[in-house]
This record gives structure tokens, sequence and C-alpha cells, in this order.
């Protein structure tokens, strides 16, 4: 049961020591799941990755939970016990930013009249938009749109799509969600 | 419907259709929070959404622990997180435990092929809403600007552009005392 401490532990400092999120923190679980604690191999590492790319939710559940339950039934341990190490590893990556979260929020909400929190904010709130182009710009990338060079179908297609989704969500108002089947059923069929 | 029901589901349903994780959750959070549920206006939100990028932890945790506090209190932020958190714990764990090969599996890798430049488009299009929400005028357009920059062009961590934006915002709200 040594495990299910550890699993903790390590999880823990994942949580806290991650900033910004998503594939920010990719380096530090593989620094800490495969290089230091040796539960997985960098094989078994890079499979989690494929997997919590094509599987919803943030990707650091994701990691947590495949490793959680990896770990344990790689140490010979039944599922079950599986099972709880990968509900360990997933709070155990959420509840100290969870409660650090909450004095903020606590502050904030207390502070958000004062002429400082103001000022500050109205810098924060268009640097957020920056952000959030930013984010958008990278991931305009081979991975997501494919190369034109060497598949100019994919590329094409991805292009489409993109313009698809981009004025039917913006001009049509088209719920995101709808949005990410329609454009996932139309990979199904042209591809 | 409880309204702690209808936190639950509202976050199980934005994270269960965020794919990707990250930034990837924003435009679906801000059509369930803001439009459809009204529980925060946009300017709240966009709030929030600095606070979650310059804390640690998950973004997706952070995003949904302070919207569930924000509108319910400690229960609230407790009941959206774990919610935002539930699909992805089930799906994960069925894959780990039955189908190992589901990442090699040629009809989703289709799906997503169809998926990943959308998701794409879909983080741009708050972009231009939020850009209304923060009074984006003439003055103030350089901020965005060079944020984009730094960080597309020279690596800059989105940190380091929300803690420069935020010591300007304290600095300037001296100076005008």
């Amino acid at each position: 049961m040594l495990i299910l401490l550890k699993l903790f532990i390590t999880f823990t400092k994942i949580g806290i020591f991650n900033f910004g999120g998503g594939y920010a923190m990719l380096s530090l679980i593989q620094d800490e799941v495969v290089h230091k604690n040796h539960w997985l191999t960098t094989a078994e590492f890079t499979d989690i990755v494929a997997i919590s790319q094509s599987t919803p939710g943030p990707i650091g559940i994701n990691c947590a939970t495949y490793t959680g339950y990896t770990a344990v039934v790689n140490e010979g341990l039944p599922a079950w016990v599986g099972v709880i190490g990968a509900l360990i590893a997933s709070l155990s990556i959420m509840w100290l930013p969870f409660i650090l979260m909450i004095a903020i929020s606590r502050y904030l909400i207390k502070n958000k009249d004062s002429r400082h929190v103001k000022s500050i904010f109205a810098m924060l709130r268009p640097a957020i938009v920056g952000l959030l182009a930013a984010a958008a710009i990278m991931l305009m990338s081979v991975e997501n749109f494919g190369s034109p060079s060497q598949n100019t179908f994919v590329f094409i297609v991805s292009i489409i799509i993109f313009l698809f989704a981009f004025i039917g969500t913006r001009l049509f108002k088209v719920h995101p969600i709808l949005m990410i089947l329609l454009c996932g059923v139309a990979g199904l069929l042209i591809y | 419907m409880n309204i702690y029901t209808d936190l639950f589901i509202t976050f199980s349903k934005i994270g269960g259709f965020t794919l990707g994780g990250g930034y990837a959750m924003v435009p679906v959070m801000e059509k369930e929070i803001v439009d459809n549920k009204k529980w925060l206006t946009k300017e709240e939100f966009m709030d929030i959404l600095v606070v979650a990028q310059s804390t640690p932890g998950l973004f997706a945790i952070d995003m949904a622990s302070h919207i569930g506090y924000k509108y319910k209190g400690t229960l609230g932020g407790i009941v959206s997180a774990l919610a935002v958190a539930f699909p992805s714990i089930v799906c994960i764990l069925l894959i780990a435990m039955f189908f190992q090969t589901f990442k090699d599996n040629v009809y989703v890798e289709k799906f997503f092929m169809g998926v990943r430049p959308a998701v794409v488009a879909l983080i741009l299009v708050p972009c231009f809403s939020m850009a209304r929400s923060a009074k984006l005028n003439k003055h103030n357009c350089w901020i965005p600007l060079v944020c984009a920059l730094l960080i597309c062009a020279f690596g800059v961590s989105p940190i380091w552009c929300i803690l420069g934006a935020a010591l300007l915002g304290a600095a300037i709200g001296k100076m005008t005392k």
C-alpha cells in the first residue's frame, strides 16, 4: 500500500508546481513518473500522451488517472486497487491548487471594488486576449493541420474545417460542443 | 433542478467535451457559463481566466473551482472541480483497464483529424468577444499584441506576460492616486 502514499505525494507535487497547465506539465510528469519513480516506461508514457490527446478532459487528470492505475497494477496488485490508485492520483493533483484558488477567489470577491484591484484587472483583461490569441496561433501546427507539402489533401481539408468551425461559431452561434462533434464526423466521412 | 446538480451536470458536460485540455475548454465554458446559464458576466469570466492562468494547478480545475466558488461558495467549488474531472477519470480508467489499443484505432484517428483544426478555430472565436469585454481601444490594443508576440515569437511563458501586466496595472493605479 506504500505505492498509494507515493502516488499521493508525487501527484500533489505535480499539481502545485504546474503553472499554466496542459502541455507545460508534461515534462514535469515525465520526470516524476518515468525517471524518478519508474512507474512507467518512456513508451508507456508516450502512449498516455497519445491517449490524453484523444480523450476528453484536462491532460493532467488523464495522465494522473492512467498512471495511478498502471503503477498499481504493475506492482502486481489487483485491478480494484488500481482503480483506487487512479482516484488517489487524480484527486492528489487537484486538492492543493483548489484550496489556493478558493483563497484567491475569496480575496478578489472581497476587494473587487478596490481601485487597486480594478487598475490591475484593467491591464490584465487586454493581456488575456493576447494570451488566447497566442494559444490559437501556436496550435496552427503540422500536428493539427497536416503539412501542405507532404499531405496536401489533409491540409486543405483542415483549412476548410477550420474556417467552417470559425464562421459557424462566430457568426451563426453554433454551440462549441456541437461544432466539435460535427467536425469529428466530417473527419470520419472525409478521411 | 437542484443548483448543485445543475453545477455538476454543466461542468461534466464541459469536461466531457474538451479535447486537448486547457484553452480548448474556454469557448465551451464561455458558452455554457456566460451565455446559457448566465452565472457570470463576461468581465467576471475573463477575470477568472486571468487568475486561473497565473496560479498553479490544472487550468480547467482552477477555472471550475473558481467559478463554482463564486457562484455557490466552497461546496459549489468542490462540486464543479470534481465534475469537470469526472468524465476524463471514467474515460481513462476504462481505457487503462480494457482498451489499451484505443489510440491506434483508425476511426478514432480520423475523428480527431477532423476535430483538431476545429479546436483551433474555437479557441480563436472568444478572442473577438473578449476584446470587446476588455474594452480594447487604440490606447490599450498594444497590450494583447505585445503579449501574443512575446509568447509566439520569443517563447516567453504566459505567466510572465500576466505578471508584467499586473505590475504595470498596479503601478498605474499608484500613479493616478
